[in-house]
């Protein structure tokens, strides 16, 4: 799970059928320290997470875990809203630098991409 | 799931044919503000999005969730068609 702050929504009409009555939050990742990092994605809402508010969200098929028995088509879903966060001073380099790089998995192909017009 | 951007199509004859009757279309990754960002994916369309519409894209093992894509090989899958993006 990652921290990430609530930046904005989506709103959606034409969708998957299992997504009806779902809130599609922007959420920015956050370093521990709080600092925004990476593309902010879209995420479903478990919690009733608000505006600028700062949650922890899952990513992963595990995502649509909480909405069971319906099978939600989501892979970033807000499962909890922070109330503190408390980084020990001597780990806070060691959290620094393990800390992977959040949502958008690399994308190498470059170049020619789309298709060729 | 991510923003995207729908920039083209893909047309596949050989192929798995648990794909087959599916829309492949090639996504470019956008900021809520509407700036491209790097790097295109391919998925598959199961809300009948357009040229240059705005999509929600979901990726991982979640894509098999959405309509129509149970146990088919997919990983990337259109669920939604964007209005509006409100950032606060």
């Amino acid at each position: 799970m990652l921290l990430g702050r609530v930046v904005g929504c989506v709103w959606s009409t034409v969708k998957n059928a299992d997504l009806t009555g779902h809130r599609l939050l922007l959420v920015q990742p956050l370093t521990p320290e709080l600092q925004a990092t990476g593309k902010r994605i879209i995420a479903t809402d478990w919690t009733g997470a608000g505006a600028g508010e700062i949650v922890y969200y899952c990513r992963g098929k595990e995502c649509s875990f909480p909405f069971l028995p319906a099978e939600v088509p989501t892979d970033s879903t807000i499962v909890g809203i922070v109330d503190s966060i408390r980084v020990n001073r001597a780990a806070r380099t060691e959290v620094a630098t393990s800390a992977l790089p959040p949502a958008a998995p690399a994308r190498q192909v470059r170049g020619r991409n789309s298709r060729k017009s | 799931m991510i923003l995207a951007r729908v920039v083209g199509t893909v047309v596949a004859t050989r192929k798995d044919p648990r794909l087959e009757g599916k829309k492949l279309l090639i996504l470019k990754p956008v900021s809520p503000e509407g700036k491209d960002e790097a790097g295109y994916v391919i998925a598959v369309d199961t809300v009948s999005a357009g040229f240059r519409e705005r999509v929600i894209a979901v990726s991982g093992s979640s894509a098999r969730m959405a309509e129509g894509c149970k146990d088919t090989p997919v990983d990337t899958a259109i669920v939604g068609i964007v209005d509006d993006v409100h950032l606060d």
